[in-house]
C-alpha cells in the first residue's frame, strides 16, 4: 500500500518538501543541542522541563484521542464512524511518534535511553510510560494498516485483529492515565499533586484529539476526492463528543480551582495565582492562561448552540478548544508546576529559539507521518469509490 | 553491475563465515580475560573507613556567626568535587549552599519575624531522604538508596537526564549539567570524577570520603557547625542532640524523612 503515497499532484509533494525542509532544520537545531547540551533551551535548575515535556503530554493526549472512534464504531457498531476510524488511527500514529521524539530530544544522554529497558525500575512511573507508549504505537501499526489493507482488497478485516482492536481501548485510557501519574504522585509539586489530574487528561485529550481530527477531516474533504463524513452525521456525532469532554474538562478545572482556593491552602493557591495573575511580578504565563479561558468558553458555546452546523463557525469551534486545550496543558501545566520553586522564588521559563526549532521539526514530522498515511488511506478510499 | 543468484549466495555465505569466525576470535579473547579475572580474589566491601546504619546530620545554626564560617564550608565542597562556576542561575550545579530561614523553612516563617530572623542564613544540601522521591522516579536505577546506610547516590554513567529526579525531588537539592562543566572548574580535583553534559548530579555526603575514614569535607570545615553521624546508634551524637533537642526539618510533612536536621536555637535550647 505504502507506493500510494509515492504517487501524487504537485501540490502534495510541495507541501512533502515542505515539510522535509522544516525537519531539515529541526535537526540542524537538534545537533546544536546535542554537541552543546540542554543549556541551548530555556530550561534551568529550577524550571527543569520545559516545551518538550510539555509536547510530549499533549500528544499522548492527541494520541488516546483515537478511542473515541474506536469505542463507538468498534464496541457500539455506531457505523457512523467508518470512514473517520482510520483517520483516527493514522491520528494516533503520528502523535505517539512525536511523543516518542519529544522524549528523546528531552533528555542529557540521549544515547543511554534504553537504560530505561536495560534497568527496568518497577517503581519508576516513567518506564510504564515507555512500555503503554510503545505498545500503544504497535497496537495502532497493527490496527490501521490490517483494516485498511483488508478493505482495499474489499474483504473485512481478518478475525484475528478484533482482540488488538479491542485491547487498543483500555490501552489508549492507559497512556494518559500513566502519564497523568509522572505527575500527579510527586510530593511537593502542589499544580501537579491531584488525583484528578488523570481524569483531567483525558477530558481534555478527547476534546482536543477529535477537534484536530475533524479539522483534518474538513481538509481531506477538501482536498480529495474522498469524504470522510458524506451527509451520514460522523462529525456531527464527533462534535457532541467534544462538546462534552471539553465541558467535563472546564468542570474538572473548576473543581481545582475551587480546592485550592476555598481550602485557603498556599501551596495550592500559589501555581494558580501565578498562572492567572502573576507572582511576586512575574506574568509570562497569564496572556497565556486568559487566551486559553476565553478560547475554551468561545468553543464550548459555538459547540453547544446551533452553531455548530455552521460551515464557517464549526472550524473556528474547533480550532479554539484545540488551541484552548494546547495552551493549558502544552505550555502551562508542565512550566507552572515548577512555580513556585521549593525556596517559593519565581523562576520564570523562556523557551529558547533554538528550543523552538526543534518543537516546530518534530511537529513537521508528525505532519509528514500523517500526510503520508493520509495519503495512503485516501487513495484506497478513492480507489474503492470508483 | 549484476549479482546473480548463485554469486550473492556464495558472497553473502562468505561473509557470514567470516562475521561468525570473528565473532569466535573476540569471545575467545574475552573468554580469557573472563578468567583471569576469575582468579584474582573476587570483590569484597570494604571493611575499613567510616561505616554507619543511617547517615544522618545536625546543622547547628548557632555556629554559623558570620558570612565567612558558611563560605568555608561550600568552598570545600566546591573544590574537591570539581563543582563547575557557569557564572548564571539557569545553569547553576550547587551540592552546598546557603539560603535564608524564609525561605527555606517556608512553612514556618511568620509576617511578625524581624528581617535579621528571616534572613538568617541556613546550609541546605541533599537531605538522604528515607523514602527518597527521587529514587522511585528515576526510570534507570541511576539514583537510589544504598541499603546498608541509608546515603542517596548517583551513578553518573547510567543516568539519562531525563529530570524526572528534579520534578521529584521537593528540596531542590539536584543539579543538572545543562553545559559541559570542565571548562568552567577553577582547578580540577584528579582524584574526584568530573561529569560530562546532560547527566544529573547532588550532593553524596561524601562516600568517598567516608571510604578512607574521612568525614564529609563540608563537617570537618564547618568546625562543629555540621554533626556527622549514625542516627540508629543509640550513642552518637547526631542521635543524642536529634532525640533531646528541638530540631526542624525541612517539609517534614511531605513523608520523605530528611535525613539532615537544623538546630535552631543551638546551645541555648533546652
Amino acid at each position: 500500500m505504502f507506493e500510494k503515497a509515492l504517487t501524487g499532484s504537485k501540490r502534495y509533494w510541495a507541501w512533502i518538501f515542505f515539510l522535509l525542509a522544516v525537519i531539515a532544520l529541526g535537526v540542524m537545531a537538534y545537533l546544536r543541542q546535542f554537541n552543546e547540551g540542554l543549556g541551548l533551551t530555556g530550561m534551568s535548575r529550577d524550571v527543569s522541563w520545559g516545551l518538550y515535556i510539555a509536547q510530549f503530554t499533549f500528544l499522548v493526549g492527541v494520541a488516546a484521542s483515537a478511542v473515541m472512534l474506536v469505542t463507538p464504531y468498534y464496541l457500539h457498531d455506531f457505523k457512523r464512524f467508518g470512514k473517520l476510524v482510520i483517520l483516527g488511527e493514522f491520528l494516533a500514529i503520528a502523535a505517539v511518534i512525536m511523543c516518542i521524539l519529544f522524549i528523546f530530544v528531552d533528555v542529557g544522554q540521549p544515547m543511554r535511553i534504553l537504560n530505561v529497558l536495560l534497568y527496568p525500575q518497577l517503581h519508576s512511573v516513567m518506564f510504564y510510560d515507555m512500555c503503554v507508549l510503545a505498545g500503544y504505537l504497535v497496537i495502532n501499526l497493527v490496527v490501521g494498516w490490517t483494516t485498511l489493507g483488508a478493505e482495499k482488497k474489499g474483504t473485512p478485516p481478518p478475525k484475528w485483529v478484533k482482540p488488538i482492536i479491542y485491547l487498543s481501548i483500555p490501552w489508549a485510557f492507559s497512556i494518559h492515565t500513566v502519564t497523568a501519574f509522572l505527575y500527579a504522585g510527586l510530593p511537593g509539586r502542589f499544580f501537579w499533586m491531584t488525583a484528578i489530574m488523570a481524569a483531567r487528561f483525558l477530558a481534555s485529550a478527547f476534546a482536543a484529539g477529535p477537534a484536530l481530527l475533524i479539522l483534518l477531516a474538513l481538509l481531506v474533504r477538501k482536498l480529495s476526492k474522498f469524504d470522510p463524513d458524506p451527509g451520514i452525521g460522523a462529525i456531527q456525532s464527533l462534535v457532541k463528543i467534544i462538546r462534552y469532554a471539553m465541558i467535563a474538562n472546564v468542570f474538572f478545572y473548576i473543581c481545582e480551582v475551587f480546592t485550592a482556593f476555598y481550602s485557603n491552602s498556599p501551596d495550592e493557591m500559589a501555581p494558580f495565582k501565578y498562572v492567572f495573575f502573576g507572582l511576586d511580578g512575574h506574568t509570562s504565563l497569564v496572556p497565556f492562561m486568559w487566551t486559553a479561558a476565553v478560547l475554551a468558553i468561545v468553543g464550548i458555546a459555538l459547540l453547544i448552540f446551533p452553531t455548530r452546523e455552521n460551515k464557517v463557525l464549526l472550524p473556528i469551534a474547533l480550532l479554539s478548544i484545540f488551541l484552548a486545550n494546547w495552551i493549558d496543558k502544552g505550555i502551562v501545566l508542565i512550566i507552572a508546576g515548577f512555580v513556585p520553586n521549593s525556596f517559593e522564588r519565581v523562576t520564570e521559563y523562556f523557551p529558547s529559539g533554538n528550543e523552538i526549532s526543534i518543537v516546530v521539526g518534530i511537529y513537521a514530522i508528525g505532519a509528514l507521518i500523517i500526510t503520508v498515511l493520509y495519503k495512503i488511506a485516501i487513495s484506497v478510499r478513492e480507489q474503492n469509490q470508483i | 553491475m549484476s549479482v546473480n543468484r548463485r554469486q550473492f549466495l556464495k558472497r553473502a555465505g562468505a561473509l557470514t563465515a567470516l562475521g561468525l569466525g570473528g565473532s569466535f576470535v573476540l569471545t575467545g579473547i574475552r573468554g580469557k580475560i573472563a578468567d583471569a579475572a576469575s582468579q584474582t580474589p573476587s570483590y569484597q566491601k570494604q571493611k575499613q573507613g567510616l561505616v554507619a546504619k543511617h547517615w544522618a546530620m545536625v546543622v547547628d545554626m548557632s555556629k554559623f556567626k558570620t558570612e565567612e564560617d558558611i563560605e568555608r564550608v561550600i568552598q570545600s565542597c566546591d573544590t574537591i568535587h570539581n563543582i563547575p562556576d557557569f557564572g548564571n542561575k539557569k545553569d547553576e550545579i550547587k551540592w552546598i549552599w546557603k539560603d535564608d530561614f524564609e525561605h527555606t523553612f517556608t512553612e514556618s516563617k511568620n509576617e511578625y519575624l524581624t528581617e535579621n530572623f528571616k534572613e538568617l542564613p541556613f546550609m541546605i544540601m541533599c537531605n538522604h531522604c528515607e523514602n527518597p522521591p527521587c529514587v522511585k522516579a528515576c526510570p534507570t536505577g541511576a539514583t537510589f538508596k544504598r541499603a546498608d546506610d541509608g546515603i542517596v547516590m548517583m551513578d553518573y554513567h547510567r543516568c539519562i537526564g531525563c529530570r524526572f529526579c528534579m520534578g521529584a525531588c521537593p528540596f531542590g537539592a539536584r543539579s543538572f549539567n545543562y553545559r559541559d562543566p570542565k571548562p568552567h572548574i577553577k582547578t580540577i580535583n584528579p582524584d574526584f570524577p568530573t561529569r560530562t553534559i546532560g547527566v544529573v548530579e547532588k550532593c553524596t555526603f561524601c562516600v568517598e570520603r567516608l571510604e578512607k575514614g574521612l568525614k564529609p569535607a563540608c563537617v570537618e570545615a564547618s568546625k562543629g557547625g555540621l554533626i556527622f553521624g549514625d542516627l540508629d546508634d543509640t550513642n552518637s551524637e547526631v542521635r543524642k542532640i536529634i532525640s533531646s533537642k528541638f530540631t526542624i526539618r525541612r517539609k517534614s510533612e511531605l513523608g520523605t524523612q530528611p535525613s539532615v536536621y537544623y538546630l535552631v536555637g543551638g546551645e541555648e535550647s533546652v
